[in-house]
Protein backbone atom coordinates (compact mmCIF):
# COMPACT_ATOMS: atom_id res chain seq x y z
CA UNK A 1 0.00 0.00 0.00
CA UNK A 2 1.31 3.61 -0.80
CA UNK A 3 0.35 7.15 -0.36
CA UNK A 4 0.13 9.36 -3.43
CA UNK A 5 0.78 13.35 -2.68
CA UNK A 6 0.42 15.90 -5.83
CA UNK A 7 3.17 17.92 -5.80
CA UNK A 8 3.12 21.59 -6.84
CA UNK A 9 6.18 23.14 -8.02
CA UNK A 10 7.09 26.50 -7.24
CA UNK A 11 10.28 28.52 -8.15
CA UNK A 12 11.79 25.20 -9.38
CA UNK A 13 10.92 23.87 -5.61
CA UNK A 14 8.12 21.39 -4.23
CA UNK A 15 5.42 24.32 -3.04
CA UNK A 16 5.28 25.26 0.50
CA UNK A 17 1.91 23.58 0.67
CA UNK A 18 2.78 20.85 -1.43
CA UNK A 19 5.91 20.01 1.32
CA UNK A 20 3.23 20.49 4.45
CA UNK A 21 1.10 17.77 2.48
CA UNK A 22 4.24 15.42 1.85
CA UNK A 23 4.68 15.73 5.52
CA UNK A 24 0.91 15.10 6.69
CA UNK A 25 0.62 12.21 4.44
CA UNK A 26 3.72 10.62 5.66
CA UNK A 27 3.03 11.14 9.32
CA UNK A 28 0.12 9.18 8.58
CA UNK A 29 2.05 5.94 8.63
CA UNK A 30 -0.63 4.82 5.46
CA UNK A 31 2.51 3.20 3.32
CA UNK A 32 5.33 4.01 1.35
CA UNK A 33 5.20 7.83 0.51
CA UNK A 34 4.51 8.16 -3.30
CA UNK A 35 5.20 11.77 -5.29
CA UNK A 36 3.51 12.84 -8.69
CA UNK A 37 4.64 16.10 -10.75
CA UNK A 38 3.46 17.16 -13.91
CA UNK A 39 6.08 18.97 -15.94
CA UNK A 40 9.74 17.61 -15.33
CA UNK A 41 10.60 17.56 -11.23
CA UNK A 42 13.73 19.70 -10.78
CA UNK A 43 16.80 18.71 -8.87
CA UNK A 44 15.64 21.52 -6.11
CA UNK A 45 12.42 19.43 -6.25
CA UNK A 46 13.59 16.19 -6.35
CA UNK A 47 15.94 17.00 -2.99
CA UNK A 48 12.89 18.28 -1.18
CA UNK A 49 11.30 15.03 -1.88
CA UNK A 50 13.85 13.49 -0.70
CA UNK A 51 14.17 15.36 3.06
CA UNK A 52 10.20 14.65 3.01
CA UNK A 53 10.74 10.64 2.74
CA UNK A 54 9.24 10.22 -1.12
CA UNK A 55 10.23 6.87 -2.50
CA UNK A 56 9.23 7.37 -6.18
CA UNK A 57 8.45 10.32 -7.80
CA UNK A 58 6.08 9.57 -10.93
CA UNK A 59 7.02 12.30 -13.75
CA UNK A 60 4.30 13.17 -16.46
CA UNK A 61 6.61 14.91 -18.88
CA UNK A 62 3.88 15.13 -21.78
CA UNK A 63 4.21 18.38 -23.82
CA UNK A 64 0.41 18.42 -23.92
CA UNK A 65 0.34 18.96 -20.52
CA UNK A 66 2.57 21.89 -20.61
CA UNK A 67 -0.08 24.36 -20.03
CA UNK A 68 -2.42 23.81 -17.34
CA UNK A 69 -5.61 21.16 -17.81
CA UNK A 70 -7.14 20.15 -14.74
CA UNK A 71 -8.85 17.14 -16.21
CA UNK A 72 -5.31 16.05 -17.80
CA UNK A 73 -3.76 16.64 -14.55
CA UNK A 74 -6.89 14.09 -12.74
CA UNK A 75 -5.96 11.66 -15.52
CA UNK A 76 -2.21 11.73 -14.51
CA UNK A 77 -3.00 11.73 -10.66
CA UNK A 78 -5.51 8.78 -11.71
CA UNK A 79 -2.01 6.97 -13.33
CA UNK A 80 0.13 7.56 -10.69
CA UNK A 81 -2.61 6.00 -8.14
CA UNK A 82 -2.78 2.98 -10.75
CA UNK A 83 1.43 2.61 -10.67
CA UNK A 84 1.69 3.18 -6.92
CA UNK A 85 -1.27 0.94 -6.21
CA UNK A 86 -2.32 3.89 -4.18
CA UNK A 87 -5.77 3.79 -1.80
CA UNK A 88 -4.59 7.01 -0.91
CA UNK A 89 -4.39 10.70 -2.59
CA UNK A 90 -3.32 13.96 -0.90
CA UNK A 91 -3.00 17.04 -3.05
CA UNK A 92 -2.23 20.58 -1.39
CA UNK A 93 -5.62 22.18 -0.59
CA UNK A 94 -4.52 24.77 -3.09
CA UNK A 95 -6.83 26.01 -6.15
CA UNK A 96 -5.01 23.59 -8.05
CA UNK A 97 -5.01 20.72 -5.46
CA UNK A 98 -8.54 21.36 -5.13
CA UNK A 99 -9.28 21.18 -8.49
CA UNK A 100 -7.64 18.27 -9.49
CA UNK A 101 -8.67 15.92 -6.67
CA UNK A 102 -12.32 16.86 -7.53
CA UNK A 103 -11.67 16.10 -10.81
CA UNK A 104 -10.30 12.48 -9.90
CA UNK A 105 -13.66 12.42 -7.48
CA UNK A 106 -16.00 12.75 -10.51
CA UNK A 107 -14.13 10.51 -12.85
CA UNK A 108 -14.08 7.88 -10.46
CA UNK A 109 -17.37 8.48 -8.77
CA UNK A 110 -15.14 8.47 -5.43
CA UNK A 111 -16.00 10.56 -2.19
CA UNK A 112 -13.44 13.99 -1.87
CA UNK A 113 -12.73 15.88 1.68
CA UNK A 114 -11.00 18.84 1.03
CA UNK A 115 -9.33 21.41 3.37
CA UNK A 116 -8.33 18.42 5.93
CA UNK A 117 -6.48 19.60 9.25
CA UNK A 118 -6.38 16.43 11.07
CA UNK A 119 -6.93 12.63 10.23
CA UNK A 120 -9.18 10.64 13.41
CA UNK A 121 -8.70 7.64 12.19
CA UNK A 122 -7.42 5.70 8.99
CA UNK A 123 -10.09 2.67 8.78
CA UNK A 124 -12.74 3.70 8.26
CA UNK A 125 -11.10 7.39 7.19
CA UNK A 126 -12.24 9.56 9.48
CA UNK A 127 -11.46 13.79 8.76
CA UNK A 128 -11.59 16.93 10.51
CA UNK A 129 -12.00 19.86 7.88
CA UNK A 130 -12.17 23.25 7.45
CA UNK A 131 -15.61 24.46 6.81
CA UNK A 132 -16.85 28.63 7.25
CA UNK A 133 -13.86 28.99 5.87
CA UNK A 134 -12.03 27.49 8.47
CA UNK A 135 -14.37 29.10 11.36
CA UNK A 136 -15.46 25.97 11.92
CA UNK A 137 -14.30 22.00 11.70
CA UNK A 138 -16.25 19.56 10.25
CA UNK A 139 -15.51 15.58 11.34
CA UNK A 140 -16.65 13.92 8.26
CA UNK A 141 -16.29 9.85 7.26
CA UNK A 142 -14.91 8.89 3.97
CA UNK A 143 -16.24 5.56 3.05
CA UNK A 144 -15.06 4.99 -0.81
CA UNK A 145 -12.32 2.55 -1.11
CA UNK A 146 -9.83 5.47 -2.50
CA UNK A 147 -9.29 7.72 -0.06
CA UNK A 148 -9.22 11.50 -1.74
CA UNK A 149 -8.29 14.39 0.37
CA UNK A 150 -6.82 17.93 0.29
CA UNK A 151 -4.48 19.20 2.94
CA UNK A 152 -5.66 22.97 4.54
CA UNK A 153 -2.92 24.74 3.82
CA UNK A 154 -0.68 25.91 7.11
CA UNK A 155 -2.24 23.21 9.12
CA UNK A 156 1.43 21.25 9.55
CA UNK A 157 4.75 22.67 9.26
CA UNK A 158 6.92 20.94 6.66
CA UNK A 159 9.78 19.02 8.33
CA UNK A 160 12.27 16.56 7.22
CA UNK A 161 11.68 12.43 7.02
CA UNK A 162 13.73 10.85 9.76
CA UNK A 163 15.04 8.54 7.03
CA UNK A 164 15.00 10.83 3.62
CA UNK A 165 13.80 8.64 0.78
CA UNK A 166 15.44 7.87 -2.60
CA UNK A 167 12.78 9.71 -4.54
CA UNK A 168 14.02 7.43 -7.79
CA UNK A 169 11.94 9.57 -10.67
CA UNK A 170 9.79 7.16 -12.47
CA UNK A 171 8.47 8.50 -16.05
CA UNK A 172 4.57 8.30 -16.41
CA UNK A 173 3.38 7.99 -19.81
CA UNK A 174 -0.54 8.72 -19.78
CA UNK A 175 -2.21 8.80 -22.90
CA UNK A 176 -4.04 12.01 -22.60
CA UNK A 177 -8.14 12.40 -24.17
CA UNK A 178 -8.32 15.20 -26.10
CA UNK A 179 -12.01 15.50 -24.08
CA UNK A 180 -9.36 16.43 -20.98
CA UNK A 181 -7.86 19.41 -22.76
CA UNK A 182 -11.52 20.72 -23.57
CA UNK A 183 -10.59 23.19 -20.73
CA UNK A 184 -6.94 24.47 -20.99
CA UNK A 185 -5.21 27.49 -20.30
CA UNK A 186 -5.07 29.24 -23.64
CA UNK A 187 -2.32 32.16 -21.93
CA UNK A 188 -0.75 33.38 -18.81
CA UNK A 189 -0.91 37.09 -18.77
CA UNK A 190 1.80 37.76 -16.48
CA UNK A 191 0.94 40.46 -13.80
CA UNK A 192 2.77 44.00 -14.52
CA UNK A 193 2.58 46.52 -11.64
CA UNK A 194 1.63 45.42 -7.58
CA UNK A 195 3.09 41.60 -8.13
CA UNK A 196 1.94 39.89 -4.78
CA UNK A 197 1.90 36.49 -6.37
CA UNK A 198 4.11 35.68 -3.59
CA UNK A 199 1.77 36.63 -0.82
CA UNK A 200 0.88 33.05 0.29
CA UNK A 201 4.46 32.56 1.11
CA UNK A 202 5.90 35.95 1.65
CA UNK A 203 7.99 36.23 4.83
CA UNK A 204 6.45 39.61 5.72
CA UNK A 205 2.98 40.95 4.93
CA UNK A 206 1.28 44.67 5.52
CA UNK A 207 -2.15 44.45 6.08
CA UNK A 208 -4.77 47.55 5.56
CA UNK A 209 -8.36 47.06 5.60
CA UNK A 210 -11.10 50.44 6.05
CA UNK A 211 -8.66 52.34 8.23
CA UNK A 212 -6.92 53.03 5.09
CA UNK A 213 -9.51 55.30 4.08
CA UNK A 214 -9.36 54.95 0.17
CA UNK A 215 -7.29 53.79 -2.32
CA UNK A 216 -5.05 56.41 -2.23
CA UNK A 217 -4.28 55.61 1.45
CA UNK A 218 -1.72 52.69 0.92
CA UNK A 219 1.23 54.34 0.10
CA UNK A 220 2.71 54.01 3.49
CA UNK A 221 1.74 50.50 3.71
CA UNK A 222 3.23 49.84 0.36
CA UNK A 223 6.27 51.72 1.09
CA UNK A 224 6.62 49.44 4.62
CA UNK A 225 5.67 46.08 2.47
CA UNK A 226 8.55 47.60 0.09
CA UNK A 227 11.44 47.69 3.43
CA UNK A 228 10.69 44.93 5.07
CA UNK A 229 10.69 42.53 1.43
CA UNK A 230 7.45 42.04 2.23
CA UNK A 231 4.02 41.54 0.12
CA UNK A 232 0.97 43.84 0.96
CA UNK A 233 -2.02 41.76 1.99
CA UNK A 234 -5.63 43.84 2.58
CA UNK A 235 -9.27 42.89 3.63
CA UNK A 236 -12.38 41.87 1.83
CA UNK A 237 -13.96 45.38 2.13
CA UNK A 238 -11.09 46.96 0.62
CA UNK A 239 -11.42 44.53 -2.18
CA UNK A 240 -14.77 45.05 -2.82
CA UNK A 241 -14.61 48.91 -2.74
CA UNK A 242 -12.43 48.44 -5.38
CA UNK A 243 -9.19 50.06 -3.23
CA UNK A 244 -6.99 47.24 -4.36
CA UNK A 245 -7.10 44.00 -6.74
CA UNK A 246 -8.77 41.10 -5.38
CA UNK A 247 -5.67 38.85 -5.25
CA UNK A 248 -4.17 41.09 -2.75
CA UNK A 249 -6.96 39.64 -0.50
CA UNK A 250 -6.55 37.92 2.61
CA UNK A 251 -9.14 35.65 4.17
CA UNK A 252 -11.77 33.07 3.19
CA UNK A 253 -12.63 34.61 -0.33
CA UNK A 254 -8.72 35.53 -1.08
CA UNK A 255 -4.89 33.76 -0.03
CA UNK A 256 -4.38 32.11 2.96
CA UNK A 257 -1.16 33.62 4.80
CA UNK A 258 1.57 32.11 6.65
CA UNK A 259 4.30 34.68 7.29
CA UNK A 260 6.84 34.87 9.95
CA UNK A 261 5.33 38.42 10.74
CA UNK A 262 1.84 40.02 9.77
CA UNK A 263 1.65 43.46 10.47
CA UNK A 264 -2.22 44.31 10.13
CA UNK A 265 -3.27 47.70 9.91
CA UNK A 266 -6.84 49.22 10.48
CA UNK A 267 -8.20 45.81 10.14
CA UNK A 268 -10.93 44.97 12.52
CA UNK A 269 -10.35 41.65 12.24
CA UNK A 270 -13.83 39.52 10.99
CA UNK A 271 -13.95 35.97 10.86
CA UNK A 272 -13.54 35.96 7.28
CA UNK A 273 -10.13 37.89 7.36
CA UNK A 274 -8.56 35.74 10.15
CA UNK A 275 -9.32 32.47 8.03
CA UNK A 276 -6.77 33.90 6.01
CA UNK A 277 -4.29 35.20 8.42
CA UNK A 278 -4.81 33.01 11.32
CA UNK A 279 -1.88 30.74 10.53
CA UNK A 280 0.82 33.75 10.80
CA UNK A 281 3.99 33.29 13.60
CA UNK A 282 3.69 36.71 14.68
CA UNK A 283 0.53 39.37 14.27
CA UNK A 284 1.27 42.92 15.01
CA UNK A 285 -2.09 44.68 15.07
CA UNK A 286 -2.35 48.57 14.37
CA UNK A 287 -5.77 49.41 15.37
CA UNK A 288 -7.44 52.80 16.64
CA UNK A 289 -10.11 50.10 18.34
CA UNK A 290 -8.48 48.36 21.39
CA UNK A 291 -11.47 45.95 21.50
CA UNK A 292 -11.24 45.11 17.46
CA UNK A 293 -10.57 41.46 17.40
CA UNK A 294 -7.66 41.96 14.93
CA UNK A 295 -6.31 43.59 17.96
CA UNK A 296 -7.07 41.24 21.08
CA UNK A 297 -6.43 38.09 19.05
CA UNK A 298 -2.94 39.36 18.22
CA UNK A 299 0.74 39.36 19.16
CA UNK A 300 1.39 42.64 19.79
CA UNK A 301 -0.82 46.01 19.05
CA UNK A 302 -0.25 49.75 18.41
CA UNK A 303 -3.69 51.12 19.29
CA UNK A 304 -3.84 54.15 16.88
CA UNK A 305 -4.34 55.54 13.50
CA UNK A 306 -2.42 53.96 10.91
CA UNK A 307 -1.86 57.21 9.21
CA UNK A 308 0.16 58.26 12.05
CA UNK A 309 1.76 54.92 12.89
CA UNK A 310 3.31 54.25 9.63
CA UNK A 311 4.94 57.01 8.25
CA UNK A 312 6.33 56.87 11.89
CA UNK A 313 7.46 52.94 11.67
CA UNK A 314 9.11 54.18 8.12
CA UNK A 315 11.27 57.40 9.46
CA UNK A 316 12.40 55.02 12.52
CA UNK A 317 13.36 52.06 10.39
CA UNK A 318 15.23 54.76 8.24
CA UNK B 1 -28.80 34.20 -27.78
CA UNK B 2 -26.80 32.92 -24.51
CA UNK B 3 -28.74 31.34 -21.18
CA UNK B 4 -26.52 31.12 -18.33
CA UNK B 5 -27.77 29.06 -15.54
CA UNK B 6 -25.98 30.74 -11.93
CA UNK B 7 -26.31 28.16 -8.56
CA UNK B 8 -26.69 29.94 -5.74
CA UNK B 9 -26.57 28.74 -2.25
CA UNK B 10 -28.40 30.10 0.70
CA UNK B 11 -25.92 30.35 3.25
CA UNK B 12 -25.69 31.20 7.16
CA UNK B 13 -24.17 34.89 7.76
CA UNK B 14 -21.29 34.57 9.88
CA UNK B 15 -19.10 37.46 9.21
CA UNK B 16 -19.86 37.64 13.38
CA UNK B 17 -19.55 34.32 14.60
CA UNK B 18 -20.40 30.61 14.20
CA UNK B 19 -23.17 29.59 16.03
CA UNK B 20 -24.28 25.70 16.14
CA UNK B 21 -27.20 23.97 16.45
CA UNK B 22 -27.51 22.15 20.00
CA UNK B 23 -26.55 18.62 17.96
CA UNK B 24 -23.63 20.42 16.80
CA UNK B 25 -24.68 19.27 13.19
CA UNK B 26 -25.61 22.27 11.50
CA UNK B 27 -24.69 26.41 11.70
CA UNK B 28 -27.27 27.80 13.68
CA UNK B 29 -28.20 31.33 11.29
CA UNK B 30 -31.05 31.76 13.12
CA UNK B 31 -30.13 35.24 15.11
CA UNK B 32 -27.31 35.97 12.44
CA UNK B 33 -29.62 35.65 9.50
CA UNK B 34 -29.03 34.37 5.97
CA UNK B 35 -27.28 35.87 2.71
CA UNK B 36 -25.91 33.84 -0.82
CA UNK B 37 -22.52 32.31 -0.69
CA UNK B 38 -20.37 35.40 -1.56
CA UNK B 39 -18.43 33.77 -4.76
CA UNK B 40 -22.22 33.04 -6.01
CA UNK B 41 -23.32 36.17 -5.28
CA UNK B 42 -20.30 37.27 -7.89
CA UNK B 43 -21.35 34.56 -10.46
CA UNK B 44 -24.78 36.21 -10.62
CA UNK B 45 -22.98 39.35 -10.97
CA UNK B 46 -20.86 37.98 -14.03
CA UNK B 47 -23.41 36.33 -15.73
CA UNK B 48 -25.77 39.88 -15.66
CA UNK B 49 -22.98 41.54 -17.13
CA UNK B 50 -22.09 38.59 -19.77
CA UNK B 51 -25.27 38.79 -21.13
CA UNK B 52 -26.14 42.61 -20.64
CA UNK B 53 -27.29 44.23 -24.00
CA UNK B 54 -27.86 40.46 -25.61
CA UNK B 55 -31.02 38.24 -25.73
CA UNK B 56 -29.91 35.71 -24.18
CA UNK B 57 -31.09 35.28 -20.19
CA UNK B 58 -30.12 34.35 -16.71
CA UNK B 59 -31.69 31.82 -14.44
CA UNK B 60 -30.35 31.75 -11.27
CA UNK B 61 -31.47 27.85 -9.22
CA UNK B 62 -30.72 27.10 -5.76
CA UNK B 63 -30.98 23.81 -3.70
CA UNK B 64 -32.32 24.35 -0.76
CA UNK B 65 -35.09 24.85 1.72
CA UNK B 66 -38.43 27.19 0.26
CA UNK B 67 -36.52 29.69 2.32
CA UNK B 68 -34.12 29.85 -0.32
CA UNK B 69 -35.73 31.80 -2.90
CA UNK B 70 -35.00 34.74 -0.65
CA UNK B 71 -31.77 34.27 -2.71
CA UNK B 72 -33.20 33.39 -6.27
CA UNK B 73 -34.85 36.44 -6.00
CA UNK B 74 -32.19 38.34 -4.75
CA UNK B 75 -30.50 37.41 -7.51
CA UNK B 76 -33.46 38.51 -9.79
CA UNK B 77 -33.27 41.88 -8.19
CA UNK B 78 -29.83 42.69 -9.44
CA UNK B 79 -30.97 41.58 -13.23
CA UNK B 80 -31.61 37.85 -14.08
CA UNK B 81 -34.58 36.80 -15.84
CA UNK B 82 -36.23 33.80 -13.98
CA UNK B 83 -35.41 31.20 -11.06
CA UNK B 84 -35.71 27.81 -10.26
CA UNK B 85 -35.82 26.44 -6.65
CA UNK B 86 -35.31 22.87 -6.38
CA UNK B 87 -37.12 22.02 -3.05
CA UNK B 88 -34.20 19.76 -0.73
CA UNK B 89 -32.86 19.72 2.69
CA UNK B 90 -29.87 21.09 1.87
CA UNK B 91 -28.21 19.93 5.07
CA UNK B 92 -28.85 16.23 4.21
CA UNK B 93 -27.18 16.31 0.79
CA UNK B 94 -23.58 15.90 -0.40
CA UNK B 95 -21.82 17.66 -2.91
CA UNK B 96 -22.29 14.84 -5.24
CA UNK B 97 -25.68 15.30 -4.53
CA UNK B 98 -26.22 18.57 -5.27
CA UNK B 99 -24.53 18.49 -8.53
CA UNK B 100 -27.05 15.34 -9.56
CA UNK B 101 -30.18 17.98 -8.46
CA UNK B 102 -28.63 20.61 -10.91
CA UNK B 103 -27.89 18.00 -13.95
CA UNK B 104 -31.64 16.56 -13.45
CA UNK B 105 -32.54 20.08 -14.16
CA UNK B 106 -30.07 21.11 -17.04
CA UNK B 107 -30.89 17.66 -18.45
CA UNK B 108 -34.65 18.10 -17.93
CA UNK B 109 -34.56 21.53 -19.90
CA UNK B 110 -32.97 20.48 -22.74
CA UNK B 111 -35.28 17.56 -23.31
CA UNK B 112 -37.98 20.57 -22.91
CA UNK B 113 -35.73 22.39 -25.78
CA UNK B 114 -33.89 24.72 -23.95
CA UNK B 115 -30.40 24.79 -23.46
CA UNK B 116 -28.16 26.39 -20.65
CA UNK B 117 -24.81 27.29 -22.45
CA UNK B 118 -23.34 28.31 -19.27
CA UNK B 119 -23.51 26.86 -16.02
CA UNK B 120 -22.38 29.11 -13.07
CA UNK B 121 -21.27 27.99 -9.84
CA UNK B 122 -19.16 29.48 -7.44
CA UNK B 123 -16.31 27.82 -6.35
CA UNK B 124 -16.46 26.48 -2.77
CA UNK B 125 -19.70 27.26 -0.91
CA UNK B 126 -18.89 29.56 2.07
CA UNK B 127 -20.84 27.31 4.49
CA UNK B 128 -19.66 23.75 3.37
CA UNK B 129 -16.37 24.10 1.62
CA UNK B 130 -16.40 21.12 -0.73
CA UNK B 131 -14.75 22.38 -3.29
CA UNK B 132 -16.06 19.56 -6.10
CA UNK B 133 -19.71 20.44 -7.21
CA UNK B 134 -18.79 22.75 -10.09
CA UNK B 135 -16.59 20.01 -11.33
CA UNK B 136 -18.81 16.81 -10.23
CA UNK B 137 -22.24 18.50 -12.21
CA UNK B 138 -19.53 18.92 -15.42
CA UNK B 139 -19.09 15.50 -15.41
CA UNK B 140 -22.68 14.41 -15.48
CA UNK B 141 -23.20 16.73 -18.46
CA UNK B 142 -20.41 15.64 -20.05
CA UNK B 143 -19.38 19.60 -20.43
CA UNK B 144 -15.94 21.06 -20.16
CA UNK B 145 -15.05 22.66 -16.58
CA UNK B 146 -12.75 25.66 -15.65
CA UNK B 147 -12.71 26.26 -11.88
CA UNK B 148 -11.70 29.38 -9.90
CA UNK B 149 -13.00 32.04 -12.92
CA UNK B 150 -13.36 36.00 -11.74
CA UNK B 151 -14.15 37.24 -15.37
CA UNK B 152 -16.38 35.72 -17.75
CA UNK B 153 -16.74 37.36 -21.67
CA UNK B 154 -19.29 35.53 -23.96
CA UNK B 155 -18.08 34.98 -27.90
CA UNK B 156 -21.01 33.74 -29.81
CA UNK B 157 -20.19 29.89 -29.02
CA UNK B 158 -17.62 30.09 -26.90
CA UNK B 159 -16.76 31.68 -23.82
CA UNK B 160 -13.52 33.86 -22.70
CA UNK B 161 -12.48 33.21 -19.31
CA UNK B 162 -9.87 34.70 -16.60
CA UNK B 163 -8.96 33.30 -13.20
CA UNK B 164 -5.35 34.19 -11.24
CA UNK B 165 -3.11 31.35 -11.41
CA UNK B 166 0.02 30.97 -9.75
CA UNK B 167 2.16 33.05 -12.41
CA UNK B 168 -0.45 35.55 -13.68
CA UNK B 169 -4.00 35.66 -15.01
CA UNK B 170 -5.28 32.73 -16.46
CA UNK B 171 -6.90 32.68 -19.80
CA UNK B 172 -9.20 30.16 -21.40
CA UNK B 173 -11.02 29.45 -24.49
CA UNK B 174 -13.67 27.42 -24.36
CA UNK B 175 -16.47 26.06 -26.39
CA UNK B 176 -19.98 26.10 -25.05
CA UNK B 177 -21.84 24.24 -23.53
CA UNK B 178 -19.46 24.82 -20.32
CA UNK B 179 -19.40 25.15 -16.58
CA UNK B 180 -17.66 28.12 -14.72
CA UNK B 181 -16.85 28.29 -11.08
CA UNK B 182 -16.53 31.78 -9.58
CA UNK B 183 -14.23 33.35 -7.22
CA UNK B 184 -15.55 36.80 -6.12
CA UNK B 185 -13.55 39.52 -6.81
CA UNK B 186 -13.15 39.89 -10.73
CA UNK B 187 -16.47 41.76 -11.04
CA UNK B 188 -17.93 44.80 -9.10
CA UNK B 189 -20.47 43.33 -6.75
CA UNK B 190 -24.33 45.00 -7.70
CA UNK B 191 -26.96 46.33 -5.98
CA UNK B 192 -30.49 46.06 -6.63
CA UNK B 193 -32.85 49.18 -7.69
CA UNK B 194 -36.26 49.72 -7.07
CA UNK B 195 -37.19 48.24 -10.52
CA UNK B 196 -35.18 45.17 -9.70
CA UNK B 197 -37.06 45.12 -6.46
CA UNK B 198 -40.51 45.13 -7.68
CA UNK B 199 -39.07 42.20 -10.73
CA UNK B 200 -37.97 40.17 -8.34
CA UNK B 201 -40.75 39.99 -6.25
CA UNK B 202 -43.41 39.64 -9.97
CA UNK B 203 -40.66 37.30 -11.52
CA UNK B 204 -41.35 33.48 -12.33
CA UNK B 205 -39.77 30.87 -9.70
CA UNK B 206 -40.37 27.31 -10.94
CA UNK B 207 -40.48 25.15 -7.88
CA UNK B 208 -39.65 20.92 -8.07
CA UNK B 209 -38.70 18.52 -5.69
CA UNK B 210 -35.75 16.68 -5.95
CA UNK B 211 -36.49 13.05 -6.55
CA UNK B 212 -32.81 11.71 -5.85
CA UNK B 213 -31.77 10.02 -2.94
CA UNK B 214 -28.98 11.34 -1.11
CA UNK B 215 -25.67 9.97 -0.65
CA UNK B 216 -25.33 12.61 1.89
CA UNK B 217 -22.02 14.46 3.75
CA UNK B 218 -20.68 11.69 5.69
CA UNK B 219 -20.60 14.94 8.55
CA UNK B 220 -20.49 13.04 11.48
CA UNK B 221 -20.63 16.86 13.67
CA UNK B 222 -19.42 20.54 13.34
CA UNK B 223 -16.78 22.26 15.50
CA UNK B 224 -15.55 26.11 16.47
CA UNK B 225 -11.82 25.94 17.83
CA UNK B 226 -11.78 28.16 21.21
CA UNK B 227 -10.23 31.12 20.25
CA UNK B 228 -7.38 31.07 22.52
CA UNK B 229 -7.35 33.83 25.18
CA UNK B 230 -6.11 37.21 24.51
CA UNK B 231 -2.37 37.44 25.04
CA UNK B 232 -1.74 40.89 23.04
CA UNK B 233 1.17 42.82 24.30
CA UNK B 234 -0.14 46.43 24.17
CA UNK B 235 2.96 48.39 22.97
CA UNK B 236 1.55 51.41 23.59
CA UNK B 237 -0.39 54.47 21.55
CA UNK B 238 0.04 56.20 17.92
CA UNK B 239 3.73 57.42 17.49
CA UNK B 240 5.26 57.25 20.81
CA UNK B 241 4.60 53.15 20.49
CA UNK B 242 6.43 52.96 17.39
CA UNK B 243 10.12 52.48 18.51
CA UNK B 244 8.80 49.50 20.46
CA UNK B 245 7.04 48.33 17.61
CA UNK B 246 10.70 48.66 15.79
CA UNK B 247 12.17 46.97 18.37
CA UNK B 248 10.24 44.23 18.06
CA UNK B 249 10.74 43.48 14.09
CA UNK B 250 14.31 43.82 14.67
CA UNK B 251 14.30 41.12 17.57
CA UNK B 252 11.95 39.23 15.14
CA UNK B 253 14.62 39.35 11.95
CA UNK B 254 12.55 40.61 9.31
CA UNK B 255 13.61 43.98 9.26
CA UNK B 256 16.64 43.95 6.19
CA UNK B 257 19.89 45.75 7.22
Amino acid sequence: VSVVVLVESEEGRASLVSREALTFARSLGAGELHAVVVGAASEALLDDCRAAGVAVVHEAGDPALERYAAAAWAAVVEAAGRAARADLVVAPGTGRGNEVLAHVAARRRLQLAANVVRVESLSPLVVQRQVVGGAALEQAEVTSRVRLMTMAGHAVEPSPAAEPGEARVSPLSVPIDPKDLRAQVARVEVREQGDTSGLASAPVVVGAGRGAGGPEGFADVDALAARLGGAVGVSRVVTSLGWRPHHEQVGQTGSRIAPEVYIACGISGSIQHWAGCASSRTIIAVNTDPDAPMVTKADYAVIGDMHEVLPAVLAELG
Amino acid sequence: MTNVLVCVKRVPDVTGEVVLTGDGMRIDGRYAGYTTSPHEEAAVALAVQATEGSDGTVTVLSVGSPDSIEQIRAGIAVGATDGILVEADADTLGPADVAEAVAEVVRTREAAGSTYDLVLLGNDAADTGDFQVGVRLAYLLDRPVVAGIQQVELDGARAILRGEGPEGTEVYDVELPAVVTVLEGGVAPRYPNITGRMRAKKAAVDTVAWSGTAAGSGRQGLSVPEPPPTQVTVLGEGAAAVPALVDVLRELRVVPE
